[in-house]
């Protein structure tokens, strides 16, 4: 009874991940295919597609693009989120359930009618759209998760450690600089990473706020509706494995900075 | 120090210290307001003024291509009887519903199983692995799926190998496609949720209900699901409220045959440049929302432990 348990238990988890990997085992397998077209019989492997990806000049433009608003979008972010966290955690102001309400307020909206909401907005007052404005975009995206993240590492021990400071003559950007901030770091990094996952990978607001310069997910999309292509295969792998490689030196400085500061 | 309290909920040691630095809690306040200042002006600027943008155009028309600006509900009254937007609205509604149960009723057991049934260590390693195809790209992730169940894809051929079908069958471009996206996405998601909820489950509850004789079915049934509910809860209205508002995994998977609401809206900016009728349906979209938000915060309560 329990060994066929197991053999059914077994058999259910199979089958789940089997549905869970196909997708992304059949887009890596067809990136080395070996044909025009990615679909079944497998012939191959040859890397012709990721040197043809190397030589697409609107490919690589709308990955540097997608570099760029993800690291200005997720710096920005970050920043402000901390200054508003840093705020409401030491000076407990009159109306902070407010502030830290409107600033939460943006999961609760669609992407879409985000990116609606600045179009309109940008049209309005007749702001052309580029990737300045969706940096504008993803920061609003990303700063109620970066406040959250970095709201969440604030503490009581790191408070005395900060007034222990003062105490001993600290100025108050002294304290911040050389206190405050290296004891937040992981939660700072972890934002920061948060945020540039998410901006890396948004499609929407990207879409409608950008005309000629754009990032890789909009690039990506434009040649989706030209049919199924291994070039696609090929970036979509290369985007799996960045982002895998982002988040494995995300989990490894992570991990070794909560060592060192608990 | 105590009388320059003005604020009744400070009363930790620590913010007496604060309050002691900073002098009156006056000061105190105008600096905590000065730091988050930055991220409220821009929260206020390109969120909330934006938002007000969307509801006043959801009021106005668009008239012979001019901006009626007069406020009026005719974009509410249309975009609820009109035949393409109010099947907009149901379709989206049936797919997400749909979306909901089965993402819920595939990732109970693999939650279940993960937290439970195998051991610890290995357990986390699945669960890790599960997610996995998360750090795909969104719109790659739709385009994989493209591939699969292409017509000459690898599930055609497999079932057309296995003398399964004689000819392929259709399922890219159909709703079928789109559930099946909207399913790998979610299950993910709500695998995570429920595991979470199942392993704060103290395991003395499951020892004492098999001691006092329930079967493992009893126990699943009457301690263990209860009590995972919020996990439960939590994952459906996530999938809800990010499958409803999706427009890539329709288009792409779903192509053309039928609207959801994400595309409607769509529609209406890029061909119709009809940002005021784009807007109604914003709203409609996020009235939805927040009554998925209500319902389940409501049954988030009574499903809590009591």
């Amino acid at each position: 009874m329990r060994r066929l348990g197991s053999v059914v238990a077994y058999t259910y988890l199979a089958l789940v991940y089997g549905f869970i990997f196909l997708p992304v085992v059949a887009l890596m397998l067809f990136s080395f295919h070996d044909g025009l077209v990615p679909v079944p019989p497998f012939r191959g492997p040859t890397l012709h597609w990721y040197a043809e990806l190397l030589r697409d000049e609107r490919m690589m433009d709308a990955l540097r693009n997608s570099v760029w608003v993800g690291l200005t979008s997720s710096a920005l972010a970050t920043a402000l989120g901390f200054l508003a966290a840093y705020g409401l955690a030491r000076y407990r102001p009159a109306g902070a359930a407010l502030v830290r309400g409107v600033l939460i307020a943006p999961i609760a909206v669609s992407y879409l009618v985000i990116a609606l909401g600045l179009s309109i907005g940008a049209n309005e007052l007749g702001v052309g759209r580029s990737l300045t404005l969706v940096v504008v975009g993803h920061v609003v995206i990303n700063l109620p998760l970066a406040f959250a993240v970095i709201s969440s590492q604030m503490s009581p021990a790191q408070e005395r450690l900060e007034k222990a400071a003062r105490d001993l003559g600290a100025s108050e950007l002294r304290v911040l600089a050389l206190v405050t901030v290296p004891v937040l770091l992981p939660g700072l990094l972890a934002a920061f990473a948060l945020s540039f996952t998410l901006s890396w990978d948004e499609f929407v607001i990207a879409f409608l706020l950008t005309r000629f310069d754009v990032t890789l997910p909009v690039e990506i999309w434009s040649s989706i509706r030209t049919g199924l292509d291994p070039e696609t295969n090929a970036v979509g792998t290369l985007v799996f494995l960045l982002s895998m490689g982002l988040l494995a030196a995300t989990l490894t400085v992570f991990s070794r900075l909560r060592r060192r500061v608990v | 120090m105590r009388r320059c309290s003005t604020s009744g909920r400070s009363s930790s040691r620590a913010d007496a210290a604060v309050a002691e630095r900073g002098g009156v809690e006056g000061a105190s306040t105008a600096r905590g307001w000065a730091l988050a200042g930055p991220a409220l002006g821009w929260t206020g600027v390109f969120f909330l003024a934006p938002m007000a943008l969307v509801l006043a155009y959801s009021l106005f028309r668009r008239v012979g291509g001019q901006l009626d600006t007069t406020l009026s509900l005719e974009n509410y009254r249309r975009a609820l009887t009109e035949e393409v937007f109010r099947t907009a609205l149901v379709n989206s509604l049936e797919v997400t519903l749909v979306t909901v149960v089965i993402s819920v009723v595939v990732a109970y057991p693999v939650a279940y199983l993960l937290a439970y049934r195998l051991p610890r260590r290995r357990g986390q390693v699945l669960l890790a692995l599960a997610v996995l195809p998360f750090w795909t790209s969104y719109v790659v992730r739709s385009y994989s799926w493209l591939l699969v169940l292409a017509k000459e894809g690898v599930v055609n051929r497999t079932l057309l190998e296995l003398g399964l079908v004689s000819s392929p069958i259709t399922i890219a471009n159909t709703r079928a496609a789109t559930i099946i996206g909207f399913v790998h996405f979610f299950t993910m998601l709500v695998t995570l949720t429920i595991y979470a909820s199942l392993v704060q489950i103290p395991e003395s509850y499951r020892k004492a209900a098999h001691d006092l004789g329930a079967s493992g079915l009893r126990t699943l049934l009457h301690v263990t699901l209860p009590l995972s509910m919020p996990g439960v809860i939590v994952g459906a209205f996530l999938t809800f409220v990010l499958a409803i508002g999706d427009y890539i995994t329709p288009q792409i998977l779903g192509g053309a045959s039928e609207l959801l609401l994400p595309q409607a809206i769509m529609l209406q900016v890029q061909r119709a440049g009809d940002f005021p009728m784009a807007a109604t349906l914003s709203m409609v979209l996020l009235v939805v929302i927040a009554l998925a938000y209500l319902s389940s915060a409501r049954r988030f309560s009574l499903g809590a432990p009591r």
